[in-house]
């Protein structure tokens, strides 16, 4: 039941064209600078945008091939949208809202509340089904969209910049509940956003729209690795560590830790930047707490900067000028002292 | 509040604010004070005025009745529909606003009287004419008043989020429960509006029904219309009548402002 685009819109000055699988049970992370066509790619794939050319399929059925006859009306496609502003209907109850597709989808009303309220249930909200969304604080609010979008059985889901709209202290908990629900949902996932640490926390794979094109498609160590662009390298282009946090030591999935600034306990995603990671050739004097030692893997030049892929307990990425290549005689095989501060590392609890 | 009023300026302001007021209050103080209170229950029990209130709610029912039915499709397609016509239907439709109702009278007899534009081929097939009939006190108040509710449920149409039916689409409603369950309900401010304003203003419809369906006394007889004949043979009753439109009127006014700011 995979999820097949390989389809081209033009509107305005948008020319967009991608080719992309997105599998049953994986969430793809599709990111990319304002106007780039990340939100148009789902309103079409929802139906609620017509392509030009090309076709989007979903389980082998045709939902729409730019034809009129292939068309598949949105209503039909049964494909769930978390929207950036939960959009819940502001004159139904909470509970009316999630009950809303099932409604639509013939259950009886009865039955379409009792499930609403086990949704609701799920997102932690059970207490608030008798109230207007207008009550709701915004991550209430997107919780309930989530359930509301997933309690209409979709097979696929697309989720456009879910967390974009929420204040950053509803974020965390958001986040988390939107990583549960992504999981547990058996078909494709599709998640729009420009934030890269929610990219790393919630998608198994993540792809880079530029102006309409896909740039790149890997995984975040991939992408991290070896950006294709300026754009890439800069926001996505992070390290990425998993691990779990405790009294300030973020112990990852080797066994090495890392001394991070939070006050956070238990599991966690950190990501410093490749520029915030320095090279010495001597083990450097001073206030670095992360500090060890690493062989270079591969030096890559991307557009004046260099990046030097490290190996290791931590494998990471710096970035550095190529000034400093010279000056430290940077080549594959090359054994430095790497070294990142602890308040550069960026820690978002999982 | 940076844009207080200078100092200066209160006591001439507030003078010319207290004119204004008048010119709205001493009138109604008029026929309040005028009124025929003793004799006003028994006015209101008189065959005639029962017959005028009569006619004057199904004049303007049935204007509402018809701007419902074929005000809200108009209203429809002047918001969503692409064609250039809408322009031009447009302005036919703010015509009734702008025209003085004793032009609309006679347009409107021109067009289905008896020797009208479309009344003198119905005379002739059907042996029928809309005018001076009772029907006509409908369509007259139906042509002045169903501007305000097109142009109303337009607005609410055009300003409504049509993302909340894209939701609605995502989550399997199809065209016509979209528009039932969340259109309708999330404009519903804007109806209510326009059909209170379209209501009010067929209920004081006089001049273009006194043209187009005449004055006869338990047929086209609706209130305002009573209200000028009693003013020329019994001038107490057509104070009591000019009160119960006026109370009509204040309620209606008090409904249409809790439709204009619902409960945020």
């Amino acid at each position: 039941m995979s999820l097949q685009l390989q389809f081209g819109l033009t509107r305005g000055s948008l020319s967009l064209d991608l080719a992309l699988d997105v599998a049953d049970g994986e969430t793809l992370a599709l990111v990319g600078p304002n106007g780039a066509g990340k939100s148009t790619c789902l309103l079409a794939i929802a139906g609620l945008l017509r392509i030009d050319r090309g076709h989007i399929a979903c389980g082998g059925e045709r939902l729409d091939d730019g034809t009129r006859g292939a068309f598949v009306p949105p209503e039909r496609r049964g494909v769930g949208f978390l929207f950036q502003d939960h959009l819940l209907f502001p004159h139904r109850t909470v509970e009316d809202n999630v009950a809303y597709g099932l409604r639509a989808r013939g259950h009886s009303r009865r039955e379409a509340n009792e499930q609403a309220q086990r949704w609701l249930a799920r997102v932690g909200l059970s207490d608030r089904g008798g109230v207007l969304p207008r009550e709701l604080s915004g991550g209430q609010a997107q919780r309930v969209a989530l359930a509301r979008a997933l309690a209409s059985e979709p097979r696929v889901l697309l989720l456009d910049e879910p967390l974009a709209a929420v204040d950053v202290s509803a974020r965390q908990s958001l986040r988390r509940v939107l990583r549960e629900h992504l999981r547990s949902f058996a078909g494709p996932r599709l998640l729009v956003t420009h934030d890269a640490t929610d990219a790393f926390a919630l998608a198994d794979r993540i792809a880079v729209l530029e102006a309409g094109r896909i740039v790149q498609v890997g995984s975040a160590a991939e992408i991290g690795s070896r950006p294709k662009s300026r754009y890439v390298a800069d926001l996505v282009g992070l390290n990425c560590f998993r691990g779990t946090l405790h009294d300030g030591r973020l112990t990852l999935g080797s066994g090495a830790h890392l001394v991070v600034v939070s006050s956070h306990e238990g599991a966690a995603l950190a990501t410093a930047h490749p520029r915030t990671v320095a090279l010495f050739l001597e083990r450097p004097l001073g206030s670095p707490r992360n500090c060890w030692q690493a062989e270079v893997l591969a030096v890559e030049g991307a557009q004046g900067s260099v990046r030097i892929q490290l190996g290791g307990e931590i494998p990471v990425v710096a970035e550095v000028t190529e000034g400093s290549v010279e000056g430290l005689g940077l080549q594959v095989g090359t054994r430095v002292w790497v070294a990142i501060k602890a308040t550069e590392i960026r820690v978002e609890p999982e | 509040m940076n844009d207080a009023v200078p100092r200066h300026l209160r006591v001439p302001l507030a003078l010319l604010t207290a004119v204004a007021v008048a010119l709205f209050l001493l009138p109604l103080l008029g026929v309040v004070c005028s009124a025929p209170w003793s004799k006003l229950w028994t006015q209101l029990r008189s065959g005639a005025v029962h017959d005028a209130l009569g006619l004057s709610l199904i004049s303007s029912f049935g204007a509402v009745s018809i701007a419902l039915v074929f005000g809200l499709p108009l209203a429809l397609w002047l918001a969503r529909g692409r064609s250039w016509l809408r322009t031009v239907v447009r302005v036919l439709v703010t015509l009734p606003i702008v025209l003085p109702p004793i032009v609309a009278g006679i347009a409107l007899l021109l067009a289905f009287g008896r020797n009208g534009l479309v009344g003198a081929p119905i005379d002739r097939w059907f042996g029928w004419s809309l005018p001076f009939t009772t029907a006509a006190t409908v369509v007259a108040a139906a042509y002045m008043g169903l501007p305000f509710f097109v142009l109303s449920a337009e607005a609410g149409l055009r300003s409504f989020d049509a993302r909340y039916a894209a939701a609605a689409a995502t989550l399997g409603a199809g065209p016509w429960r979209r528009f039932r369950t969340i259109t309708l309900p999330m404009i519903q401010p804007s109806l209510r509006a326009g059909l209170l304003l379209c209501w009010a203003r067929a209920l004081g419809e006089f001049c273009a029904t006194q043209m187009f369906a005449g004055n006869l006394a338990g047929e086209t007889r609706t209130l305002p219309l009573a209200c000028s004949v009693a003013m020329e043979v019994d001038p107490e009753l057509a104070i009591g009548l000019s009160l119960i439109l006026a109370v009509v009127s204040a309620v209606v006014l008090t409904l249409l402002r809790q439709g204009w700011s619902p409960q945020r």
